[in-house]
């Protein structure tokens, strides 16, 4: 590209041959598509958004102390069973003492958020403001995305007790008998 | 009367700070480029509202779908040394090529009988192959167990930290096959699982 000449020169009157002043100013325009090339190439190979990652922590299984466990309070507890094509079941109570009739939901926002808000608060106003026990029981028919869906719903209503815990057969017959198996 | 001569300016723009620039972000992203790293198989992830960042290094990353466990360690030393401990314990005899080798395997997922084979395929051919995955079952002598095992062993005194286990998973993946994965892993104690999700805002 043309560069504007500072240099001077040209003949002068004195008739003494002076050398020409070379511009000191290089072309850059090369230079910069170059750089630029590679900044394109790097931004697009690497990988600039880290992993994200939802922690999941599993009840620790102590198969010599079965003992050690502790035992759950049935009025405070809230199972959900995942079954089959995104379908959820839940009760209160333990499994044949049902506290309420287990119930057919959804995901969603009038779904298992509300079911879970609300019986959030019951619970505590019944027990005099303990705090809810989610137990989630995922069925042999349910996926993976369900699974990290309802402990998402569960990060979000703030519910720090709760366990995925393996199914029975009674609530398995239980999700068959309402379809969602 | 004489026109006004507009004296012609020169069409050259000074690149220099141009040039500045654009190398300044070319040493940033050289500095700070890690390639992107293939999955083995195609992986739907389930998105997550609540999420925390993964750490970058002591991370093991179970790639989890079509029913196929594959196995990422982050680390070429941990990988060295971790094929070295899987060697003493299954007698292959991995040769010191072989294990360079394996050291830059991001992910993989073949049984360890067919890892010498896998290893002497050439860069493509590794991508044509359909990798089984690593078997699994809930016992303490499934090759995957020791994976996992030698992994976090491996990372304890190398590193002395303790390994994060990532489980990377297909949403549409039954179950049973997480399931599996979990309690094979509750065999050696580790309880805390980091799933590895898209963000999402929450629904309102």
């Amino acid at each position: 590209m043309a560069e504007l000449d500072t240099s001077g020169g040209g003949k002068h009157k004195g008739g003494k041959v002076r050398t020409k002043k070379k511009s000191t100013r290089v072309d850059l325009t090369a230079m910069v598509d170059l750089a630029f090339l590679l900044v394109t190439f790097f931004m697009l190979t690497t990988t600039l958004s880290k992993a994200k990652s939802m922690r999941l922590v599993m009840p620790d299984k102590d198969e010599k102390n079965p003992k050690d466990q502790m035992a759950v309070p049935e009025t405070r507890t809230l199972t959900i069973l995942l079954g089959a094509n995104h379908k959820i079941e839940w009760y209160r109570g333990l499994p044949g003492k049902f506290i309420g009739a287990p119930t057919t939901d959804n995901f969603g926002k009038n779904g298992i958020r509300k079911t879970i808000e609300e019986v959030k608060q019951k619970i505590f106003d019944e027990s005099g403001g303990k705090p809810m026990i989610v137990l989630v029981k995922p069925s042999d028919h349910s996926v993976y995305g369900d699974m990290v869906n309802i402990m998402d719903e569960l990060n979000i209503a703030k519910v720090d007790i709760r366990a995925i815990v393996d199914i029975l057969p009674g609530e398995v017959d239980l999700l068959k008998r309402d379809n969602n198996y | 009367m004489p026109r006004v001569k507009i004296p012609r300016k020169s069409t050259a723009i000074d690149m220099t700070a141009m040039c500045d620039v654009a190398f300044l972000l070319l040493t940033f992203f050289i500095l700070t480029a890690k390639p992107r790293v293939q999955d083995p198989i195609p992986v739907d992830q389930p998105s997550a509202a609540i999420i925390e960042q993964l750490p970058e290094n002591d991370v093991a990353v179970l790639t989890v779908a079509q029913k196929k466990i594959f196995i990422g360690v982050e680390g070429v030393e941990i990988r060295k040394h971790l094929l070295q401990e899987m060697d003493t314990k299954y007698k292959i005899g991995f040769t010191p090529e072989e294990v360079n080798q394996f050291s830059a395997l991001s992910s993989f997922g073949v049984p360890i009988g067919n890892l010498k084979q896998f290893l002497a395929l050439t860069p493509d051919e590794k991508k044509a192959y359909v990798q089984p995955g690593i078997p699994v079952d809930t016992t303490e002598t499934s090759q995957f167990y020791d994976w996992i095992r030698n992994a976090r062993k491996v990372d304890a005194s190398l590193n002395t930290k303790e390994m994060t286990i990532a489980i990377k998973g297909d949403s549409k993946e039954e179950y049973p096959t997480i399931a599996m994965i979990i309690k094979a892993l509750q065999k050696q104690k580790v309880n805390k699982f980091s799933l590895i999700t898209n963000v999402k805002a929450i629904p309102k």
